[in-house]
């Protein structure tokens, strides 16, 4: 998130678009409630009719996979209508013309033809969200898990920069982050090009550094990223395998592929707190321990570094993480010596600024925003205040391509994938929460009551779900969230699971996967 | 705008309460149906003042201070008043308190201690010289979910939790029903709730009719460690507080302080309980049975795996990541980190894989 939680009540325009707030980030949500009953209005962009529709002023139902004919065509509005902040542009972008020029075939007209929302309703948004200048747009995987994700999310930047809706208190870009601390897991530098703080593996200086302060001869090629790690199993290159704390099995695409490529390993170490599906395919398993069980730090969508405290001891012989590290690397002969997460955490502080004011004691009560480069430096809340890092930003031409997978005769349904309200992710922790399951523990798929009426199903009744990678059985569930032709699956559900069905089409970019768009049957009993 | 209370006098915004303004000035007038973070409601008569040119004694929740007001907080008159309410409440109150989940964080029992007023009091159980003694609301449960516990009995009906589901989550899955004596507070045409479980009605219940069903019998406030950390479902990064009794986690509330201003969300709330299940893994297992004709599932587990010791363990895993780095080169290693675990794990996770191992292919699910 460009701003904080916190920034969300003062905002005039709250523009919702792929993330269904209410039941995958609900405190945020109510945050957002709080600013709308302020008298904050709020848009929202999805192919459901999620919970948040109730209390929107515009809803735009656009098709899956359509996001950036629908943003492109809000700024095509906002550029006729005269709403662009020429100041901001002029002195802060690059770019702008041959944007501008790229954006004259993304009429209403057109988009809406292209998302199957009415081009009263674009028109209506855009002047909403141009005419503001204290405007926060809101995205999460409904925005990035395409195979154009970087396209949309490019498409939401160019908007923001187009009406200087950024840099500033009450107004910016923010994706909301779907995992208690995947912003931290980021910052650590636990991503296959960067080192922690996003300082690039493939610069010589960079990688010198850490040479120095890490004492070891390190590699300058960018490594794999997840998806490109289960393909490279697959074909026999990847040999060893070691996870921390993840279920692949379930969370990557296309379960069946995943299974076959941690198969053909040679050596896979899974450590984690239950066996999970993809532990049970280990060579071995080491008990580690949850949240409630170590201290540390999480970081927070909003970019908050705040302390996790111990409170009960792990069960059996179950070890720290950062314990079972240390010993793993002591014994491979690179010496990790820590007394506590503490040290750790101003190790890391000591090698990327943003992190370096913090200490334990400072956020013992309250957390702290990063960049926080010095011990009395307050955090930053919202960002870009001083301008961008690398000066000026520039409009990144985008136009509209359809989903990998479009549906055909043989499978004409949409399928798209999300969490909903009860369980999380991968279900390892709440599908083992025993009022979780008793009120949200069967598999569902959402249906529109026409379609469900045209197959003949009732509320309910299990149907056959298949596309072109896998198939599962599952009962319908008969909802208007969905409308015609597109079908909701929840991706918590080992029995069910949604990744079966899923491709595993990748964004060229992000190499994120297709998870909300594609084309799918349903086979009555 | 100036007021003077009890004799002292600050200055407050326009449109501040008469309470908020006494708080201010650490002032303590006794409250039930009041939350700070609820719009005022005026119900439960606790909160009343005496205010100069008022011909009545007036609740100082609902009524806005103006420029040189007079209050006072407390007289015989208005203790008096204060008792009878009290009084009544506790007349149609289960007064169970030894088997209430609530005792000792409850509102009426802590207002009753201050009061000295117990139903087994003379003139509670006669019902004269100013005692009550009347008919008693009993209600049928009807109460199925999982989550939430509805002890209507013990309802005192502040309102609070009507007043959050709507002003706070946006729900309104419960109102106020009937009138007078008969008034209860339910869901619509009085089924079982079937809402978001957030929980906040119960963190706001002042009494024990709203508690989580889970928490039952597991822990009062008595030998409870409270531990504040922060949440571990989603990047929301809400501020949780722990209670632990004998090494079990019996309860995650938040404090009204926090930056999520003690909201919380059904998992957030009330799915801790995978921290104790039973299936959590205790020992390191290395596999015993070729990998290649198992399927998935837990089945006949101590066929496939055996226990071993941490020594065990890491001597295996670390020569066998070492034979391979040989035979194979750094880049035939990966890593998958977690966005569960925290920043110095994750930290460490890449510096193992980078240092250790000497490969950049580390990588966490950020993507999915």
């Amino acid at each position: 998130m460009t701003n904080s939680i916190r920034e969300i009540e003062g905002m005039e325009v709250i523009f919702i678009i792929g993330s269904n707030t209410k039941e995958t980030h609900p405190v945020i949500a109510n945050r957002m409630l709080k600013a709308i009953r302020k008298g904050s209005k709020l848009i929202v962009a999805d192919p459901r009719k999620i919970p948040l529709v109730k209390f929107s002023e515009i809803f735009l139902r656009l098709k899956p996979g359509t996001d950036v004919a629908l943003v492109n065509g809000i700024a095509h509005v906002i550029l006729k209508e005269g709403l662009d902040n020429k100041e901001f542009i002029k002195e802060r972008t690059d770019g702008f013309d041959k944007w501008k020029k790229s954006l004259e075939t993304f009429t209403p007209e057109n988009a809406s033809k292209i998302t199957g929302v009415p081009k009263e309703d674009i028109i209506k948004a855009a002047l909403l969200y141009g005419g503001s200048r204290k405007a926060g747009i809101f995205y999460t995987m409904g925005v990035t898990q395409h195979t154009h994700g970087t396209d949309n999310v490019n498409a939401i930047a160019n908007l923001a920069l187009l009406t200087g809706n950024i840099g500033r208190e009450h107004t910016g870009i923010n994706p909301l982050r779907g995992q208690n601390n995947v912003q931290g897991a980021c910052d650590a530098g636990c991503l296959p090009n960067v080192y922690p703080g996003y300082q690039r593996v493939d610069m010589p200086m960079v990688k010198r550094k850490f040479e120095e302060a890490w004492n070891a001869s390190l590699s300058d090629k960018e490594g794999l990223k997840s998806t490109e790690m289960m393909l490279s199993a697959a074909e026999g290159k990847l040999k060893a395998l070691y996870i921390m704390g993840e279920n692949p099995i379930l969370t990557e695409p296309n379960v069946g592929h995943t299974r076959e490529a941690l198969k053909k390993l040679e050596f896979l170490l899974v450590q984690d707190i239950f066996l999970t599906e993809t532990a049970a395919l280990a060579d071995v398993v080491l008990p580690a321990t949850c949240f409630a069980e170590k201290t540390g730090t999480f970081i927070n969508t909003e970019r908050k570094v705040q302390l996790v405290r111990k409170a009960v001891d792990p069960p059996g012989d179950a070890k720290e993480d950062m314990w079972i590290i240390s010993e793993l690397s002591n014994r491979m002969g690179y010496a990790m010596k820590y007394s506590s997460s503490e040290d750790v955490f101003e190790e890391l502080g000591s090698l990327w600024s943003a992190l370096s004011g913090i200490t334990y004691n400072r956020i013992r009560n309250n957390g702290i925003h990063w960049p926080c480069p010095t011990k009395d430096h307050p955090g930053t809340e919202y960002l870009y205040k001083a301008g961008f890092p690398r000066g000026r930003v520039s409009f990144t031409t985008v136009n509209y391509a359809p989903p990998a997978e479009p549906t055909d005769k043989d499978y004409p349904f949409v399928l798209t994938t999300g969490r909903n309200l009860f369980q999380y992710h991968g279900g390892s922790m709440t599908r083992r929460v025993a009022p979780i399951e008793a009120h949200a523990g069967e598999p569902y798929i959402e249906m529109n009551a026409e379609d469900a009426h045209r197959l003949g199903v009732k509320n309910g009744e299990p149907v056959k779900v298949k596309s072109r990678r896998g198939e599962i059985e599952i009962k319908v569930r008969i909802t208007d969230r969905v409308s015609g032709g597109i079908l909701f699956l929840p991706m918590h559900y080992r029995e069910a699971a949604a990744n079966v069905i899923t491709t595993d089409a990748l964004d060229p970019f992000a190499k994120t996967p297709e998870f909300k768009v594609c084309a799918v049957k349903i086979e009555t009993f | 705008m100036k007021v003077t209370i009890n004799g002292k006098t600050i200055e407050v915004p326009e449109g501040t309460t008469v309470l908020e303004a006494a708080r201010m000035l650490n002032i303590p007038i006794p409250t039930l149906c009041h939350h700070p973070k609820l719009t005022p409601f005026g119900g439960c008569r606790m909160c009343i003042v005496e205010i100069k040119g008022a011909p009545r004694p007036l609740t100082s929740c609902t009524t806005p201070v103006s420029e040189g007001m007079e209050v006072i907080t407390s007289s015989p008159e208005l203790e008096d008043l204060r008792k009878t309410v009290l009084e009544l409440i506790l007349s149609d109150h289960p007064n169970d308190c030894m088997i209430c989940e609530k005792a000792g964080d409850c509102t009426l029992q802590e207002l009753a201690y201050f009061y000295g007023i117990s139903p087994y009091n003379p003139p509670l159980l006669k019902g004269d010289k100013g005692g009550f003694l009347g008919e008693r609301r009993v209600y049928g449960k009807r109460d199925g979910n999982p989550f939430i516990e509805r002890d209507m009995e013990k309802c005192i009906l502040c309102g609070r939790c009507v007043k959050v589901c709507d002003e706070v989550q946006g729900v309104e899955a419960i109102d106020f029903a009937y009138r007078g004596f008969k008034s209860k507070i339910c869901p619509t045409f009085e089924k079982d709730l079937d809402c978001e479980f957030c929980g906040q009605c119960v963190a706001v219940c002042p009494t024990g009719a709203l508690t989580g069903k889970m928490w039952a019998l597991r822990g009062r406030q008595k030998d409870i460690k409270e531990v504040d950390t922060t949440c571990s479902y989603c990047g929301t990064g809400c501020n949780i507080t722990l209670h632990v009794r004998r090494n079990e986690v019996i309860r995650v509330t938040s404090r009204e302080d926090t930056w999520n201003e003690g909201w919380l969300c059904v998992k957030g709330r009330f799915g801790y309980s995978f921290i104790n299940n039973p299936d959590r893994l205790k020992k390191p297992l290395i596999r015993i049975k070729d990998r290649s004709n198992c399927s998935s599932g837990s089945n006949g587990l101590n066929k496939v795996f055996k226990e071993v010791s941490w020594d065990e363990a890491l001597d295996y895993t670390s020569q066998r990541l070492k034979e391979i780095k040989e035979k194979y080169g750094h880049d035939s290693i990966a890593g998958l980190s977690s966005a569960r675990c925290t920043n110095e794990e994750n930290y460490l996770f890449q510096k193992f894989m980078r240092a250790a191992v000497g490969t950049n292919n580390v990588d966490h699910c950020a993507r999915l």
